[in-house]
């Protein structure tokens, strides 16, 4: 068994727990949530295992180093590091229905690593600016940063596709008969309050890790090249998301910002995330790093 | 006092309009907006490079906005000026009241604040007030570390059958409302640190050949040279290579020499300076100085015989077979003949001994031709002394047959020799750069606290009813994160009836 193997499995077993959640919410079978939410774990479980075998291989080739340093590896360890935060909220909030549009996104992310034709899976070497333990404390923090962000993005979406007057009879709609299916279809969501909180908690979450990703970022670049800052585009870009999402909180904390114009800040903020992630290549530079 | 103050500040025009956060917002969308542009538009690229690029016009325009170097713009600046002031009045302005709330001069609890809340949890308890409110002080003061119980006085409906009813307070956290002041502080320390380093840091370069030292590198910006005020030399330098063909790893050995006594070496590598005296020394770059520990491959014409010579710079041998005297000269980057470029190699003098049959053919491409000339970098020297049969000759190290062309009565060529490398390195001072990291600090620790932690009270009022036992409501507060407070309340009412 090695790494790509076990990661091919796990997309498909992503895919299944994907579809078994959207199935569960169009088709109103808790049953399908319930086992959607094991297969999720049995992914996230071949997910960790092809990590861990992707850097025992790496030293066993010569090259040995954590898995953080590619595109390929980041996608995985995205959908590592979404998959393990939303379980993580699944446990605690006891919500079902909101994998729904968080499920996707981990199983987006590696499908993606694993089939565009422009990002190599093989295992290289790392060249001496990346030699460093400061790149692992940083990979995994801007991660987990953007793993906050994603989360946070799908509940905004539910948020707003959910129509504001079913609210108070929240769940209690579809019981009285499903006098419209599109909109007992939404009635299943869960309460507007619950996903608002959520959301909020997902962007505190995201923030700090984003905090300390750009930290530990100009700490290795101070320790590379001398300068803890020097408006890079990708660092540049990932400041802008950070500006966007303290704008969001300063909204919601001191001018009582709540509901879809939170839900649609944080949309704006996760294009950001995803221009930081994917746009930054397209850019014109002068230099670049790495 | 305070009142004056309060009125003098909310008449300031100035006052009212750096403490609203509509201005942090807008100044933070100002500040993410235009950061866009430096990353569409390279920045601190050359004219020439512009003016191709965006034509005469747009460059024109662009510069007068400082939009190519515009993260050191007057107008970013700016904004960064008028977030900091922001920061600083939004703070003064609110830290008045919050310190207030953080040291209250006597902390006082207001059962109706508790009794108007939505949430409590209720439950009765068959024991008698006296013997469980012990056990639930010290629970809520295990858990909140402050509490204190109070009897409810009759004004607040207190009294019952002649037995006090009891209310049991208990807080936490009320530090914690300190965290966006750190949040924020570590913003200005962060900018603080920036200014400094900017005002008296600088970048410097300076290149090293393999066993030199120098005391003096060169500004980035302007190539104005700064002494050390002591002596680097480098040891040695080294690179790896993967089998791929990429760098592994790029490695100096540098030693720091202050009024002529060693005083520390060190290996330096890409992510792991020099630190001394307030200086860090990077690894940045590297390149071939010249070439140490040459052997040389010399074949006689005449008896077809080869000897091995290994060579020093400026050192002079004796050819076998009398052949003459010959000597190293230089190692030199580029050779230039016939408008080729052959590469590195070396020049030697070779001085041919004039007693052996001498058969130098008169149309030798070398001796006559004009076009050899060596690469401009090289001092111009005549090629040849034809007065004492002095030739210099050029010995390329990737054309082994070269020499031989000369046509002479021996050949060179470089069997063997070892790079000396230059190593370059980058030097940095940034006096700024401790207020940074403390403000990365700050800026960590202070979003902790503002995010997960609040300032949490709780109340737990123990009724006696009307026959045997009591009533207990338990309600809480928190300044943040009323969802968790709610199930925090509910839990700490689960296991108070355990108890
Ligand atoms: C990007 C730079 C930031 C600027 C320019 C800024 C500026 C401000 C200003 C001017 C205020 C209003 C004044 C005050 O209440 O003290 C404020 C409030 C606040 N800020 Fe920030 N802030 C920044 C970053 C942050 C961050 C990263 C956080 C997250 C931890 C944060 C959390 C808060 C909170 C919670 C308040 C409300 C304070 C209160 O309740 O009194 N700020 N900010």
């Amino acid at each position: 068994m090695n790494h790509s193997i076990i990661l091919s499995i796990t997309t498909f077993v992503y895919a299944f727990a994907s579809v078994l959640y959207i199935g569960s919410w169009t088709f109103k079978k808790e049953v399908m949530a319930k086992t959607g939410f094991f297969i999720l774990v049995t992914g996230f479980i071949g997910n960790t295992i092809g990590i861990i075998l992707r850097w025992i291989e790496s030293y066993k080739i010569g090259y040995g180093h954590a898995p953080f340093s590619n595109m390929y590896e980041s996608l995985v360890f995205f959908s590592w590091t979404v998959a393990a935060l939303y379980i993580f909220v699944e446990i605690k909030y006891r919500e079902r229905i909101i994998g729904v549009f968080a499920t996707p996104l981990v199983f987006l992310a590696i499908a993606y690593a694993s089939l565009s034709p422009s990002i190599s899976d093989k295992i290289t070497p790392l060249i001496p600016a990346l030699k460093s333990n400061w790149l692992i404390a940083h990979v995994i923090t801007c991660f987990l940063g953007y793993a906050g962000f994603a989360v946070a993005f799908g509940f905004s979406i539910m948020y707003l596709i959910k129509p504001i007057e079913l609210n108070t009879e929240s769940r209690t709609l579809e019981n009285k008969g499903g006098k419209n299916q599109i909109n007992s279809l939404f009635a299943k969501l869960p309460p507007l309050d619950v996903m608002d909180e959520l959301t909020h908690q997902m962007v505190m979450f995201g923030f700090l890790f984003l905090t300390i990703g750009i930290i530990t970022g100009a700490v290795w670049a101070n320790s590379a090249w001398g300068t803890y800052w020097s408006w890079d585009p990708k660092e540049t870009w990932s400041l802008i998301t950070w500006f966007i999402y303290a704008i969001l909180l300063h909204l919601r904390m001191m001018r009582g910002w709540h509901g879809k114009r939170i839900a649609w800040v944080s949309i704006v903020g996760f294009m950001a995330v995803l221009f930081t992630y994917f746009g930054v290549n397209l850019l014109p530079g002068l230099h670049s790093y790495a | 006092m305070t009142i004056n103050n309060n009125k003098i500040k909310s008449n300031n025009l100035f006052w009212n309009l750096f403490k609203s956060i509509k201005l942090t917002v807008v100044v933070l969308i100002l500040l993410a907006a235009t950061s866009v542009i430096g990353t569409l538009i390279p920045q601190n690229g050359t004219e020439q490079f512009y003016v191709q690029k965006y034509g005469e016009v747009f460059f024109k325009l662009f510069s007068s906005l400082d939009i190519f170097d515009m993260y050191n713009a007057w107008w970013f600046v700016l904004l960064l000026i008028i977030l900091s002031i922001n920061i600083i009045v939004c703070s003064i302005d609110k830290l008045q009241t919050t310190w207030k709330i953080i040291f209250p001069d006597k902390v006082a609890f207001n059962i109706e604040r508790f009794r108007r809340l939505k949430h409590k949890e209720e439950f009765e308890s068959p024991l008698n007030i006296e013997d469980i409110e012990g056990k639930y002080l010290s629970f809520i003061e295990k858990n909140f570390g402050i509490a204190v119980k109070e009897s409810i006085s009759i004004k607040d409906g207190g009294d019952n059958n002649g037995v006090a009813d009891v209310a049991i307070f208990g807080e936490k956290g009320r530090w914690t409302r300190i965290g966006v002041y750190v949040v924020h502080l570590s913003i200005l320390l962060m900018l603080i640190g920036a200014v400094i380093g900017g005002i008296w840091g600088f970048k410097a370069f300076v290149s090293i050949p393999e066993g030199e030292t120098v005391d003096t590198a060169f500004l980035m910006d302007n190539n104005t040279p700064v002494k050390f005020g002591f002596n680097l030399k480098c040891n040695s330098f080294s690179v790896k290579f993967y089998d791929t063909g990429q760098p592994e790893e790029f490695k100096s050995n540098l030693t720091v020499i202050e009024d002529g006594k060693e005083s520390i070496t060190k290996d330096i590598v890409v992510n792991d300076p020099l630190r001394y005296k307030g200086l860090s020394f990077y690894q940045s770059s590297y390149g071939i100085d010249s070439a140490k520990n040459v052997l040389f491959k010399i074949t006689s014409k005449e008896s077809g015989m080869t000897y091995s010579q290994k060579m020093e710079f400026g050192q002079t041998i004796d050819i076998p077979e009398s052949g003459g005297r010959f000597t190293l000269i230089e190692f030199v980057h580029g050779y230039n003949f016939r408008g080729h470029n052959l590469g590195e190699g070396f020049i030697g003098k070779f001085s041919e001994n004039k007693s052996a049959d001498n058969k130098l053919p008169k149309d030798n491409a070398l001796l006559n031709n004009e076009s050899l000339e060596r690469d401009k970098t090289d001092k111009e020297k005549p090629i040849q002394d034809k007065e004492n049969s002095e030739v210099e000759i050029y010995i390329p190290i990737k054309f082994p047959t070269f020499d031989k062309m000369r046509g002479g009565a021996f050949a060179f060529e470089i069997q063997d020799y070892d790079k000396k490398y230059y190593t370059g390195l980058q030097i940095t001072k940034d006096p700024g750069v401790w207020y940074v990291y403390i403000g990365f600090i700050f800026m960590i620790i202070g979003c902790w606290i503002t995010f997960f932690m609040s300032h949490q009270s709780i109340c737990v009022e123990i009724r006696k009813k009307a026959e045997r036992g009591c009533n207990i409501v338990v309600s809480g507060t928190a300044n943040k994160n009323s969802q968790g407070m709610k199930l925090k309340v509910a839990k700490i009412a689960a296991k108070m009836q355990q108890i």
